[in-house]
């Protein structure tokens, strides 16, 4: 890679990425090769209308699906070789999924629901607790650590599974249309979050088909027929360090 | 992921819909109550005949005419056949070295009458040691004595039932009572004996095998009870028996000799096919408890598709997903278990308090049987729910609505 900045550090790395799906007879083809570079702690939005191949590009960044053709290195790590249980692995240590729909346990308090992906990672319970409690803490909600998603507000609900993305400490946090159920101003404090993250040095890459969500970002790829339209290019990052994964 | 978590998770599920827990459970609970309580009644009841054969005497062997070719109750006996007689009856005392104590023994039944008093009543011609070789005795007067047999003579001795029936306090010993018309009378008074199967071993009227050969009109006796010296002479006896009796018949062996160990293994086949048929019939219930298991986790795996596509994308892999469903069907089912078992364990409590000669009891296999046996209802009817919860695609199961 020619022309690299100092201290920037490629966090994916996508090379002629394509997928297409077998619909009946027909092959849909979702994305049509494509190629994009994120750095370590970057903010992105990935846009596009519905349809684009934009949550196809989501699904397969988030390693919840492997791609027909082309390479994904993630942290270093060439995704299109990993096999199921290599992908549940790397969702678990490298991904933090925040969705529209918050999808909490409903039966599960904040901290058990911000402990889940340690439960897959074989932290011990007294690690999760204290991973969880912290975790939600940075969130804002150390005061609402035993309550259950209905006994929370929408905009808490969502700061609960972005605090569920973070407790993993992953490479990157990956937020599909995360105000897409939130009142305005309830939607606006969550991209405050997202902006509080991006200065902590967290890696946060938004999926929206909302423009005016995108320009609160730093970098906006826009994704037309499973390509890409724009890419507003790489874009500075904050240098302060995560915590280390271990640091509980 | 540690299998306590696992386990924990798969409770709280079952906590959140305790009312369809409880429903689905209730299939395996009954299938386990059943197969539990029939198979302590099985197990009492083989205990108890086991028991009861050795109560009738040891080292028992039975004579009867006709030759059967399987052991036991077999096939009626085919061809002409050589009656047992009295004679073949003396032939066996004197001649057996094996041979403890022999008796005939004549079934009829009849009217017995005191005054204006009647009870129709199953009559027993029995030998002079009939007392002895069934481990019987005699309380009051005296039983048969050889001579009484030979000359056939009109004594009957009763059991405590029969004397009750008709003479209530009387003194009945001397007394002479009507037999299917003939005249007897009383010599002696068997002691209580109580029950046994379901029959009231004191509903006896003992008279002579000749005097009842007699008063029946048959020619001859219907077997003949062996006693050998002991264990070790059994054996030898039936080849006596055999030897003796085979040349008294003209060189055809046209009588069985069954052993008391034949006959309890006999017995024992019955019991254990017909609890082996009781059982399955009570597995169908635990086979339909288990295909409820499995419709309700079918259910519940789609309900949760969601939650298992959560899990997936924070990072579960296929195995967590499949054990998770697979514990809560064991879960299921072993609570069902449990609670069919405690239920078992109770109504044989209670019932052995009400009666407490009732041949059931609850045994560590039985316990052991019933947890096994829910155990594998949950993994079998839980693997096709928990294949299909592992296998959904993680996109698709977060897309699922």
């Amino acid at each position: 890679m020619s022309g690299e900045l100092v201290g920037e550090q490629p966090v994916i790395e996508i090379t002629g990425l394509r997928r297409s799906f077998q619909l009946g007879e027909e092959t849909v083809e979702a994305l049509r090769g494509v190629s994009v570079r994120i750095n370590r702690g970057e903010y992105v939005a990935i846009v596009g209308p519905s349809g684009s191949g934009k949550s196809t590009l989501m699904n397969l960044v988030g390693c919840l699906d492997t791609p027909s053709a082309g390479s994904y290195l993630l942290d270093g790590v060439p995704v299109q070789t990993l096999n199921d249980d290599q992908l549940a692995e790397i969702r678990n240590h490298k991904i933090g999924f925040v969705f529209q729909s918050f999808n909490l346990l409903p039966r599960a308090t904040a901290v058990d629901n911000v402990a889940l992906p340690l439960l897959y990672s074989g932290k011990s319970r007294a690690q999760r607790r204290a991973a969880a409690i912290a975790a939600l803490e940075r969130v804002s909600l150390g005061s609402r650590l035993y309550h259950r998603p209905d006994q929370l507000s929408g905009g808490q609900r969502q700061r609960v599974a972005i605090a569920r993305a973070l407790v993993n400490h992953p490479a990157v946090l990956l937020a599909d249309e995360p105000t897409g159920n939130l009142d305005q101003k309830t939607g606006a404090e969550i991209v405050a979050l997202f902006e509080q993250l991006h200065r902590e040095g967290v890696t946060v890459i938004l999926v929206t088909h909302d423009h005016k969500l995108a320009e609160r970002t730093r970098r906006q790829i826009e994704i037309v027929d499973g390509q890409i339209a724009r890419d507003s290019g790489p874009s500075e990052t904050y240098p302060v360090a995560q915590p280390a994964p271990e640091s509980a | 992921m540690p299998f306590y978590e696992l386990f924990m998770t798969a409770l709280d599920t079952l906590l959140a819909n305790k009312l369809r827990a409880f429903l689905t459970t209730l299939g395996v609970i009954i299938g386990v109550l059943s197969v539990i309580l029939l198979v302590s009644l099985g197990e009492g009841a083989r205990t108890y005949l086991g028991e009861t054969f050795a109560g009738m005497g040891s080292n028992l062997l039975q004579v009867s005419p006709g030759r059967r070719e399987t052991k036991g109750f077999g096939s009626p006996p085919v061809g002409t056949v050589h009656k047992l007689t009295r004679e073949d009856e003396l032939a066996l005392k004197h001649r057996g070295y094996a041979i403890d104590g022999v008796t005939g023994v004549v079934n009829g039944g009849g009217t017995i009458r005191y005054l204006n008093r009647r009870r129709d009543t199953f009559v027993l011609g029995v030998g002079a040691r009939f007392d002895e070789i069934r481990q019987m005795r005699v309380d009051q007067g005296r039983f048969f004595a050889e001579e009484d047999i030979d000359a056939h003579r009109r004594f009957v001795v009763l059991g405590r039932t029969v004397v009750s029936e008709l003479f209530g306090e009387e003194n009945p010993l001397g007394k002479v009572i009507k037999v299917a018309d003939g005249e007897f009378r009383i010599i002696g008074i068997m002691e209580h004996k109580g029950n046994t199967l379901g029959f009231d071993l004191d509903d006896l009227v003992l008279v002579p095998s000749t005097t009842a050969m007699d008063l029946f009109a048959v020619d001859g006796l219907t077997n003949l009870l062996v006693r050998a010296r002991d264990k070790a002479n059994v054996e030898p006896a039936v080849e006596e028996i055999t030897s003796i009796l085979r040349r008294r018949h003209n060189e055809v062996v046209d009588f069985t000799v069954v052993s008391q160990d034949d006959m309890l293994a006999t017995v024992n086949g019955i019991m254990a096919t017909m609890s082996l048929v009781l059982i399955a019939i009570a597995s169908i219930s635990l086979v339909v408890g288990g295909i409820g298991i499995a419709n309700i986790m079918l259910v519940s795996v789609r309900e949760r598709t969601r939650e298992i596509g959560v899990r997936r994308a924070v990072g579960a892999k296929k195995h967590h997903i499949l054990l998770q469903f697979l514990l809560e069907s064991v879960v299921i089912s072993l609570l069902g278990g449990l609670i069919g078992l405690s239920l078992g364990a109770l109504i044989i409590f209670v019932a052995r308090l009400a009666v407490p000669d009732l041949p059931i009891s609850l045994s560590v296999n039985i316990v052991l049987t019933a947890v096994g046996f829910s155990a594998a209802v949950g993994v079998l009817s839980g693997v096709v729910p928990a294949q299909r919860a592992s296998n959904l695609d993680p996109v698709e199961a977060l897309r699922y609505e």
